[in-house]
């Protein structure tokens, strides 16, 4: 066996943080958005999974930009749609 | 430059790269505090304006951006990318196959790279090939077919699994169960003599040679080791260290393979690694295959462009082709969505689904002639009554 497979090690995945209630009621109010308006990233995402997400959370990644360097995003958790 | 003015840097509203830079050029050099503030409100005035405006249009730039060089790009393009003549579709095919958002690329490869102590030396890099690359077994041993008997019998060479770091009994074990579980074919027994290294094979229709053939077939093609999916390994060094580049992708597998860095190993199937490595993976794997694509054909364009299609792509979770199954195809707009592709079917549905047209989009409006919500036609004036 390799090492175990941490995807948040591997250099094309960028940080993923749980956001705490206050950072996400901070969040909204700074850009005046809501949850729905942000991009999605269901629950069963390797890296949701990692970080122990649940639907509902709001994620902070942190991107390595090519043009800014640091770039901010973030993605609410959802569950994935049955077909 | 003082701490004071680093502070300042650091407290300003820049990207974190223009601070990088202004440190840099500022680093070692003696600056006033006047000549500092007017740097810094310089920097910051260039800052604002060229950001983009509020109410452009940059997905038609980006559109156009890309749509244009695009055009100059070569029709086919199938060659060798360098690499140890591995094939990899290239050009314009490539570019088509990313936006689409393909399952499976033509052409998968993955680039492994491996783990410091395997990286060095060829022979330890060869090892861990093996344990990739999909082998038959006929590549371990005589397979002979008793037409008397009616039984294939397989002869194991001990020399060449010793070589290939792979136990005999491991092989006699493996060969029938992955005949049933891969290869569905279930109608033979199966017998093995440890000490010989010897494997038999006996139909269980003893009568027919159209049957013993076909179990030969299999058993001759049957993986015995690797991963099934990987047809071609290439071992390459470059720079200091050894790196696998293979035919055929399976990046789940590959990373349990003993040796394989699990950090930097990649595929360029982009769907894989939105399955693996999640969406925000994915996302960079869009950018960098589309980037690497274009500049391989001598084609600049921005990077911005190219992140806010991969941006699109992979807003909902997972990967979106753009296109009518995917970003195109999921507008809330009727008349948008009929505009593109498929007119009559979208208008047909719309008008069976009772389907109410807001008007909000570009495209609509402009159908219907009224002003489009983009630059100066998207400001409302907004009174405010004085108290």
């Amino acid at each position: 066996m390799g090492t175990p497979l941490n995807v948040l090690e591997h250099v094309m995945v960028p940080e993923h943080h749980i956001m705490s209630e206050e950072e996400i009621k901070q969040l909204f109010s700074t850009y005046k958005i809501t949850t729905e308006q942000l991009p999605k990233m269901y629950h069963d995402d390797p890296t949701a999974k990692m970080i122990k997400a649940k639907s509902g959370d709001i994620i902070r990644i942190i991107r390595i930009s090519q043009t800014a360097g640091r770039a901010e995003s973030y993605r609410h958790v959802i569950k994935r749609s049955k077909k | 430059m003082e701490a004071a003015m680093e502070e300042q840097i650091n407290a300003a509203t820049l990207p974190e790269k223009t601070k990088e830079q202004m440190r840099k050029y500022l680093s070692g050099k003696s600056v006033t505090q006047e000549d500092f503030e007017q740097i810094l409100t310089a920097v910051l005035r260039e800052y604002r304006n060229t950001r983009v405006e509020a109410c452009e249009a940059v997905g038609v730039v980006a559109a156009q951006s890309i749509g244009e060089p695009g055009t100059q790009m070569t029709m086919r393009t199938f060659h060798y990318a360098g690499v140890a003549e591995i094939n990899v579709t290239l050009g314009l095919p490539r570019l088509i196959e990313i936006m689409d958002a393909r399952k499976e690329p033509s052409t998968p490869t993955m680039t492994i790279y491996l783990q410091p102590e395997w990286a060095r030396d060829r022979d330890k890099a060869r090892e861990v090939s093996w344990q990739i690359e999909a082998a038959p077994l006929h590549e371990f041993g005589d397979i002979t077919i008793d037409m008397e008997k009616m039984q294939v019998a397989v002869q194991l060479n001990v020399a060449v699994c010793e070589k290939r770091k792979i136990p005999p009994v491991a092989i006699m074990d493996l060969a029938p169960r992955k005949i049933r579980e891969r290869r569905h074919f279930r109608d033979f027994d199966s017998d093995f003599d440890e000490e010989k290294a010897f494997i038999l094979f006996i139909p269980k229709n003893r009568e027919s040679y159209q049957n013993l053939f076909q179990l030969a077939e299999h058993v001759r093609n049957v993986i015995v080791q690797g991963i099934d999916d990987i047809e071609r390994v290439v071992v390459r060094k470059e720079g200091e260290e050894y790196i696998l580049y293979t035919e055929g992708s399976n990046l789940k597998d590959a990373f349990e393979v003993q040796g394989v860095d699990t950090s930097r190993t990649r595929s360029n199937n982009i769907s894989e690694i939105a399955e693996v490595l999640g969406i925000e993976a994915a996302r960079n794997a869009i950018i960098q295959e589309a980037l690497s694509t274009l500049g391989e054909q001598g084609i600049l364009v921005d990077v911005r462009h190219i992140m806010l299609v991969a941006d699109m792509m992979c807003m909902d979770g997972e990967v979106k082709q753009i296109g009518r199954h995917g970003i195109a195809g999921e507008k809330e707009s009727v008349l948008s969505r009929a505009a593109f592709e498929v007119t009559v079917n979208h208008l047909l549905d719309a008008a069976v689904a009772n389907e109410v047209d807001e008007l909000n989009g570009v495209t609509e409006n402009i159908i219907v002639g009224q002003p489009i919500q983009l630059g100066t036609g998207d400001v409302k004036l907004i009174a405010k009554p004085i108290m």
